[in-house]
Order: C-alpha cells, then sequence, then structure tokens
C-alpha cells in the first residue's frame, strides 16, 4: 500500500541528466589535460594536474552553494566524479565549521567521504595482494 | 468530576482558551501560500545568529515573548511553559526558554509536539494549576538537515517522498477563562509502527498514527468525522494523507471532505519545490498559530480537530535498521 501511494524516483530523466553533467565535468576535465599535455607536460603529471584542477574547482563551487544545486540536477553524474569527492568533504567542513577547527572541522570533514577512503584502501590492498600471488 | 472518557481522551469541565498565538518563519515559508498571516517573516534563515541550533532559539524566544506580549501578558504571568523542537536534547527550545526565568516543561514528541504541549496545557489550565501557560514547538530546516541528514552543501538529490522541515515557530497562549475558541476535548496518541524503515518517506510511517488516534478520538467522544467542520493533521504530506484517507476509509470514517495537512496547506509543493509538503514541529505550530487560529475567530470554521503527527525516529535507530515509531495527538477546539 505504501509503494502504491509513493511515487518513485524519475530514472530515465536522472539517468539522462546524470550521464549529460557527468560526461561534461569529463569534458571539461579533459580540455585542460590537453591544455597541459600542449604546454609540454608528461601524460602522468598532466592527469594528476587536472585533478587537482577539477577538486578546486568543485570546492570552490561548494563554497558559493552551487555544487549542490548542479547535485540535485545531475545526481550521480556529480557525485561519482571526483569533483563530488571534493564536495563530500568540502560540504560537512562547512556545516561544521562552527563547533570548531578541531572536533567540528577536523573530526566531521571525513563523516561523507571517510567510508569511501577506509574500503577503498581495503580494496586497493586485497587487489595489490592478489596481483602479487597470482602473477 | 471525572473528565477522562474512553480509552485515551479528555472532555474538560472548564474548556481553556486560545487567548493568543504568534507564528515566527523563516524568508521560504514567507514565499508561501500563508504569507499574510503570519506575524514576522525573517529574510534571514539565520534570525541574525551565526549558528542554526541559534537560529532556531532566536526564533522560539521571538515567539514565546511576542505571543505573551500579543495577550497583553508578561512573561511572569505564565504559569508554565511547555515546548518542544526537533534538535538533539530539545536544545532549540531550552536555549530559546533559558531568559525567561519561568517554570518549562519540555516536549519531545517530534513534529506532534505542539499537540502533545495544546493538550497537556489545556489539562494544566481544567485542573486548576495554572491560569495561563503558553505552549511552543519550533524547528529550523537547516538545523534539521544537519541533525538528521546531510550536510546543506552536499550535492544529493531528494527522493519525491520526501518532506522540507519549517523553519518556524508557533507559540500558543492558552488561558484558564476568556472567549474562546475553546479546546474542548484531547486525546493523546500512542506509538505506533508499522514497519516502515524509509525515513525519506515519513508520510507513511506517521498515517497510521493519525488514523489510530482520530478513530479513537470519534470512538472516545462517540462523534463522527463530520462532527468537525475541518480535521487537520501536522506534516502528512500528500502521500501520508492519501494514506490516512484510505486507512479511514478501512476502518468506516469518510474524511474525504473535511481533511487537511498543515504541511500541504503552509508550501505550494508544485513551485517551491519541497517534493511530499513541509514537515517539522514547526509546521502545525506555525499554521495553528496563524491560518487555522484566524479561520476559527473569523468563523470560517467552528469545529476544529487538530491532529500534529510525529515520527519518533533517530539518526542511529534508522542505521540499526530499526522502524519508525510514529505518534499523533488530537486536541479539539471549537467556538461556542
Amino acid at each position: 500500500m505504501v509503494e502504491q501511494a509513493s511515487p518513485g524516483s524519475k530514472v530515465a530523466k536522472n539517468c539522462l541528466r546524470a550521464f549529460l553533467v557527468g560526461g561534461a565535468i569529463c569534458l571539461v576535465g579533459q580540455i585542460f589535460k590537453n591544455a597541459l599535455l600542449a604546454l609540454g607536460m608528461a601524460n602522468d603529471d598532466a592527469s594528476l594536474v587536472t585533478a587537482c584542477i577539477l577538486v578546486v574547482i568543485a570546492v570552490l563551487l561548494t563554497g558559493v552553494g552551487l555544487y549542490s544545486k548542479l547535485g540535485k540536477v545531475a545526481g550521480a553524474g556529480s557525485i561519482v566524479p571526483i569533483t563530488g569527492f571534493a564536495n563530500a568533504i568540502t560540504a560537512p567542513a562547512i556545516e561544521y565549521k562552527k563547533e570548531g577547527l578541531v572536533l567540528g572541522v577536523g573530526a566531521k570533514m571525513f563523516v561523507i567521504a571517510g567510508p569511501v577512503i577506509v574500503y577503498g584502501a581495503m580494496a586497493s590492498v586485497l587487489v595489490g595482494l592478489f596481483h602479487y600471488f597470482l602473477r | 468530576m471525572k473528565k477522562y472518557i474512553g480509552k485515551q481522551s479528555v472532555r474538560f469541565g472548564n474548556p481553556p482558551t486560545v487567548l493568543e498565538a504568534a507564528a515566527i518563519v523563516g524568508p521560504k515559508e514567507g514565499e508561501g501560500p500563508l504569507r499574510d498571516f503570519y506575524d514576522v517573516v525573517s529574510p534571514d534563515v539565520l534570525f541574525g545568529m551565526d549558528s542554526w541550533e541559534k537560529a532556531e532559539s532566536e526564533m522560539v524566544r521571538q515567539s514565546a515573548e511576542l505571543a505573551a506580549k500579543k495577550a497583553g501578558l508578561h512573561m511572569e504571568d505564565i504559569r508554565y511553559m511547555l515546548a518542544g523542537d526537533l534538535l538533539s536534547h530539545n536544545s532549540g527550545t531550552n536555549f530559546g526558554m533559558r531568559t525567561f526565568g519561568r517554570p518549562f516543561f519540555g516536549l519531545y514528541g517530534a513534529c506532534s509536539a505542539m499537540g502533545e504541549g495544546m493538550g497537556l496545557g489545556a489539562m494544566l489550565l481544567d485542573g486548576g494549576y495554572a491560569e495561563y501557560v503558553s505552549v511552543s514547538a519550533s524547528s529550523h530546516f537547516c538545523g534539521a538537515e544537519k541533525t538528521f541528514r546531510f550536510p546543506l552543501e552536499l550535492g544529493t538529490q531528494r527522493p519525491p517522498t520526501a518532506s522540507w522541515t519549517v523553519t518556524g515557530c508557533g507559540t500558543a497562549v492558552l488561558a484558564a477563562q476568556g472567549k474562546g475558541p475553546y479546546i474542548t476535548s484531547a486525546t493523546t496518541g500512542a506509538i505506533v509502527d508499522m514497519g516502515i524503515t524509509d525515513a525519506n518517506n515519513m508520510g507513511a510511517a506517521m498515517a497510521p498514527a493519525a488514523a489510530d488516534v482520530l478513530i479513537n478520538h470519534f470512538k472516545d467522544l462517540n462523534i463522527g468525522p463530520d462532527y468537525y467542520d475541518m480535521v487537520i493533521t501536522g506534516d502528512l504530506g500528500f502521500i501520508g494523507r492519501d494514506l490516512l484517507l484510505v486507512l479511514m476509509d478501512e476502518a468506516g470514517y469518510d474524511l474525504h471532505k473535511n481533511l487537511d495537512d498543515c504541511g500541504l496547506l503552509i508550501y505550494d509543493r508544485v513551485t517551491q519545490d519541497v517534493h511530499a509538503g513541509g514537515s517539522g514541529c514547526g509546521c502545525s505550530a506555525a499554521v495553528f498559530a496563524s491560518r487555522l487560529l484566524a479561520m476559527l475567530r473569523k468563523k470560517e470554521i467552528n469545529r476544529l480537530l487538530f491532529v500534529p503527527t510525529g515520527a519518533l525516529h533517530s539518526v542511529a535507530s534508522v542505521q540499526q535498521g530499526e522502524t519508525m515509531p510514529a505518534i499523533a495527538h488530537a486536541v479539539a477546539i471549537e467556538n461556542k
């Protein structure tokens, strides 16, 4: 009865928006990378610097309150790229600033991104072990 | 004289009067359909403070002070203050009330706080324990998001079933003697849990609690839904409202003509992007203190059943996979 009465999310529309915004973020990244390569930077270095640039942009957009608006439209499209990760760290840092720099910002900064770091690190260790023994 | 009747109701021997009320809301509520009925619409969501928590307390303080002033009373005339909110340890209320130095009962019934307070306040007055009491309930969108959900700037999507917490505080000053509108009866709700686990669908969790208290109210007082010009729930939203109608139909009570919901009145659901509707303690409190009391005074309605609804979950209970208990309290307010 509850499921009948409760409308679901519009999956097709949300997927399309996520695809377009997520794609656009990647396109912006590619433009930066190509520009860096054109300036003579090595491929690995260019990738690293591009990621840094995207993170800085996302942090700035979060700070001025625009990333949450983008997220409302794009959903996974703006959560999955590295910019979403930056947003997930910046948003709680802003929210908990009033509780102080140590127990507020410092402790709460990772409430959302923390699990990604913990399980991401664990997964990479496991994959590394498999790679080492099964090589 | 015995004043309790039926299973869980009281009928007041000397029905207390709703003497005055004050509603203070934030900017988004001030853009809503009830904009002309509020006492204060703050253009600043922080109410001049530097945190969401302090903003809510300031709202509580201003609203309690204004309601007493409108009633022509000094704070010393108020015998008891009853109030509740949604923040941890009722802190929005406790910090807002600390300057008054008046006897205080802190309430937690989630978004049903206004109904809980008005029922208890009326009992205090009818029992002869006070001449005046003040009842407040408040919520703040940003504070509630921080307490129950995510930081504000996190880029997430809200599901269509989610509701929007009202930034607002409503206070009613009740008096033992007065010219009405009168609180004639009250039914205290029991906790009802029908197994809903989705904290983003509070309307569905609260609808069975509302149905339970309504059915018991009608049975205890031996009346039907037609007795009231309006039966208004607190913050069921459109999903909870529809579910309540189904539950009441099944129980043999037809509420299709006179059921409304404060959460559906406070915002324009289409243009204000609030998904299922408004919610929070401040939702029913601010709507009662503004629009509903005005309707009673202008005799647009003469018999109102006010039924604030609350979902009693916490962040920890949801994370531990618990279902969501809910509660609702019914307060009947009538012109004579």
